[in-house]
């Protein structure tokens, strides 16, 4: 509250490279907040690594190299499981020059592909909570959403037929922005027209979608494959998104990537550059002020939840025309917590959760090649996730750690308040 | 003034209508699978228990829907005409009423056992009334606890560890509370010291939880069995008090933790309300400002209920594992934290609102078994999405706006 009173400052009377000074301390903090993640994180492996015990007992230096063993063989992997293995890539690209057989360079970018493939979805879900935020609205459900933009893709991926590509794969992705929007305008409605929270709207209707994708899902039911298992039959090649490298199956890097960019963009235009989103963020930041401006805060919230829902629908969307190419029953994909997160971490600016999605996806990649190599469970990308989150969230830690001077405050957004009251 | 007493008979009457159309769905729903000749019969006496055995109660089950709807359009056109005080209760016995209907169906031709499905719903319904609660705790001073899940699931991974150790359920229940108790203390120390958002400390919390739990239970508690291994709480019937039909077995015979949780409504319900300590935390949620200018410790409050909520989060996770299933699995909680969040608002930030809102859940949950022993002709998992769906229709249509706490969420600067 008692920053109001300090006059505004703005970047653009500054010398350049005080203003240099001033982006670099802004990017270090989160820098070192990634950086303080991976060493607590290599911390829990090597105190869980009964190999290094051991190493202790045969005196202190013996322990010491392993330890620092156990470290780089588990970070290794994870480093070229994010990004790749540069000497590799480039050996790839001197075999493609050399002889035309891209083949081995494009497996070396493998690793990187899964980066931006996993972050895909993420983007999508992040984005719908952000804009969420932007609206005053606290949106849990982008999981339902998820669920029910899953069933209305899959149904016209595999129930159409006959349509060029061009007809048909968008009209796939329609339909999961369609189904998503649905889901999302619910609980939009009800809060608009009877206060209903939509907190608890939201987590209700998680678990509605999750019954239902069971039962429309479940041997036997509506949309099974009918050969015993509980999946949706396969979606039709020409729903499929175009994939960049469709010579080498191991790669599931698609053009939904692109989509995810574009929707951050579209985001971002919406929120700042129209008077629709000039209206939603006026309704999050002050319901009362924006009903006064008379602006309909009814119809604002129905919008937002709707292009919301929409958003959380795309990640489903570009996860099984993209990737799958099936919905498989109980495929929790636990997107819409990550989302909540990312929202929170790109500080619900678009831009700013395509940064955070690409880091969990890095993340994500990057783990399951340790745990593939290391042998370090999977589970440590939640451990890391977490402490970047706290730390990027609590600057203050960080500064105190690294004796970082503080940073001019910049604008800060109000996220959430409290329960959102009207 | 005018404008709320409008509101107040506009909602009245809603409410008179809604309890006749439950009555009409009720024949609707439920009477074209009967058959006049069909009996349904409702069991009360469990196998094992020391209640007094009180015997069946068998009646014809169109007899009843009749019965069962007559009641309902009674209660609804009583509110139209008259109008209850406490609509909200009725509003309660006309669900109940509901339910009963559909069970009279469902059991047609066969026994339900009511007093197993009361004692699973309460069973179900005990770690989200903890989870429930420990968001009152919170947030009754202000802090928003989205961590609930996360704090939750350590507990269940600390009971479980502690007490395979220590080779005691006590041992455990206590670790779990302790453990709770830090999770709650980092809450506090990022919401309050480093005045972080709390809903991405919050998140933060969830997403460590379930990375540290899942890491040291696959490094340690998947591969060495033995840590993974602690004994239970077994019920402990109290004396006489378990001798009650019906509410004997489903009160009265149970593990500590549940009997924990029932002294805990209570005994948070008259703190809140009847004592100054609950006074003072009311007040710092609604009016720190105020609440510090008359000398109370805002920090100070925040601090100790925050870490209070995370040990009551504790104890619904050691539930889990201490009172049930004896060993911790990945994601145990599946979503409780969450459900319990909603109860918390269903309940209207009160510890009995939110025992209320739980055991509806815990009903949900307890269906589940219940259906596959009747053999319902409805796809199950419609019928499990039937409580769900009522609550959003009961909390559009007639609960309305839930009023949180004044200042919760907003971190509290000293002037």
């Amino acid at each position: 509250m008692s920053e109001e009173n300090s006059t505004p400052k703005t970047t653009k009377d500054k010398k350049p490279a005080r203003r240099f000074r001033e982006r670099w301390r802004a990017l270090l903090t989160p820098l070192m907040a990634i950086v303080t993640a991976l060493i607590l994180g290599a911390v829990v492996i090597v105190v869980t690594d009964t190999s290094v015990y051991e190493a202790f007992e045969e005196g202190f230096g013996v322990g010491l190299g392993r330890a620092v063993e156990v470290i780089a063989t588990a970070y290794g992997a994870f480093f070229s499981g994010a990004f790749g293995n540069p000497g590799r890539m480039v050996n790839g690209l001197r075999i493609w020059i050399q002889t035309g057989d891209g083949r081995a360079w494009t497996q070396s970018l493998y690793p990187i592909t899964e980066t931006l493939r996993y972050a895909t979805p993420l983007i999508f879900a992040g984005l719908a909570v952000a804009l969420g935020f932007r609206g005053g609205l606290f949106n849990i459900g982008a999981e339902g959403q998820y669920f029910i933009a899953g069933l209305t893709t899959v149904f016209v991926g595999y129930a159409l037929t006959g349509v060029p590509w061009f007809i048909h794969a968008p009209l796939a992705l329609l339909a999961g922005i369609l189904g998503g929007a649905v889901w999302g305008v619910i609980p939009g409605y009800l809060k608009a027209k009877t206060g209903a929270h939509e907190v608890i709207n939201t987590i209700m209707l998680n678990y509605i979608s999750f019954r239902f994708a069971e039962y429309m899902l479940d041997v036997g039911g509506p949309m099974a494959r009918g050969d015993g298992r509980p999946v949706s039959p396969l979606v039709q090649p020409s729903a499929r998104l175009a994939q960049f490298f469709p010579s080498n199956a191991d790669i599931r890097f698609n053009i939904g990537f692109i989509l995810a960019l574009l929707a951050a963009v579209f985001v971002y235009w919406l929120l700042f550059k129209t008077t629709i989103g000039y209206e939603i963020r006026t309704v999050g930041q002050n319901p009362r002020a924006a009903k006064y401006a008379g602006m309909s805060v009814s119809r604002t919230i129905v919008l937002t939840m709707a292009l919301s829902g929409g958003l959380a629908g795309l990640a489903a969307s570009t996860d099984i025309l993209g990737v799958i190419g099936f919905m498989p029953n109980a495929f929790s994909s636990g997107y819409g917590f990550d989302a909540i997160a990312l929202a929170l971490l790109g500080n619900s600016h678009p831009f700013g959760v395509v940064l955070a999605s690409l880091l969990f996806g890095a993340l994500q990649a990057g783990a399951r090649n340790m745990q593939g190599v290391a042998r370090v469970p999977l589970d440590l990308t939640d451990i890391l996730q977490g402490l970047i989150i706290i730390f990027i969230a609590a600057p203050a830690i960080i500064r105190a750690l690294y004796r970082i001077r503080t940073a001019e405050s910049g604008e800060e957004v109000v996220m959430t308040r409290g329960w959102g009251q009207m | 003034m005018n404008n709320d007493n409008f509101k107040d008979t506009r909602r009245a009457r809603g409410l008179g209508i809604a309890f006749l159309v439950f009555a009409a769905l009720m024949l609707i729903l439920f009477l074209p699978g009967t058959t006049g000749k069909q009996q349904t019969t409702f069991a009360f006496d469990l196998e094992l228990s020391r209640a007094l055995p009180i015997g069946n109660l068998t009646f014809s089950t169109q007899g009843m829907l009749y019965l069962l709807a007559v009641l309902a359009v009674f209660l609804g056109a009583w509110q139209l005409a008259k109008g209850f005080k406490q609509a909200d209760l009725i509003l309660g016995v006309v669900v109940t009423l509901f339910v009963l209907a559909f069970l009279t169906w469902a059991a047609r031709d066969r026994s339900v056992n009511m007093t197993g499905m009361l004692q699973a719903t309460l069973l179900r319904a005990v770690p989200i009334t903890l989870a429930a609660l420990s968001g009152v705790m919170c947030e009754r001073c202000a802090v928003i606890n989205i961590g609930i899940e996360g704090m939750m699931l350590i507990g269940a991974f600390t009971s479980a560890l502690v007490g395979s150790i220590g080779k005691s359920m006590w041992v455990g229940l206590i670790a779990a509370l302790l453990a709770g108790g830090l999770m709650g203390a980092l809450l506090a120390v990022l919401a309050i010291r480093y005045k972080v958002n709390q809903i991405i400390a919050g998140t933060a919390i969830n997403i460590l939880a379930t990375g540290l739990t899942s890491y040291f239970s696959s490094r340690y508690l998947q591969v060495i069995h033995e840590l993974n291994r602690p004994p239970t709480f077994s019920p402990l019937p109290l004396p006489v008090l378990s001798r009650i039909p019906i509410l004997g077995p489903v009160l009265f015979t149970n593990t500590v933790p549940v009997y924990l949780m029932l002294i805990l409504v209570l005994v948070i319900h008259v703190v809140l309300f009847y004592t100054r300590w609950g006074l003072r935390t009311r007040a710092v949620g609604e009016h720190p400002k105020a609440a510090d200018t008359l000398g109370v410790d805002v920090i100070k409050t925040r601090y100790i209920n925050v870490i209070l909520g995370g040990m009551i989060a504790g104890l619904g996770g050691a539930y889990l594992v201490l009172s049930s299933v004896a060993r911790f699995d990945e994601n145990m909680t599946a979503g409780r934290g969450f459900i319990g969040l909603a109860a918390m608002i269903f309940g209207k930030w009160n510890p009995i609102g939110s025992l209320g809102a739980s055991l509806i859940f815990g009903f949900a949950d307890s269906l589940r078994t219940n259906l596959a022993i009747l053999r319902v002709p409805i796809p199950s998992q419609f019928l499990l999405m039937a409580p769900y769906l009522v609550t959003m229709i009961v909390l559009a249509g007639v609960v309305g706006r839930a009023i949180a706490p004044a200042a919760d969420g907003e971190p509290y600067e000293k002037q």
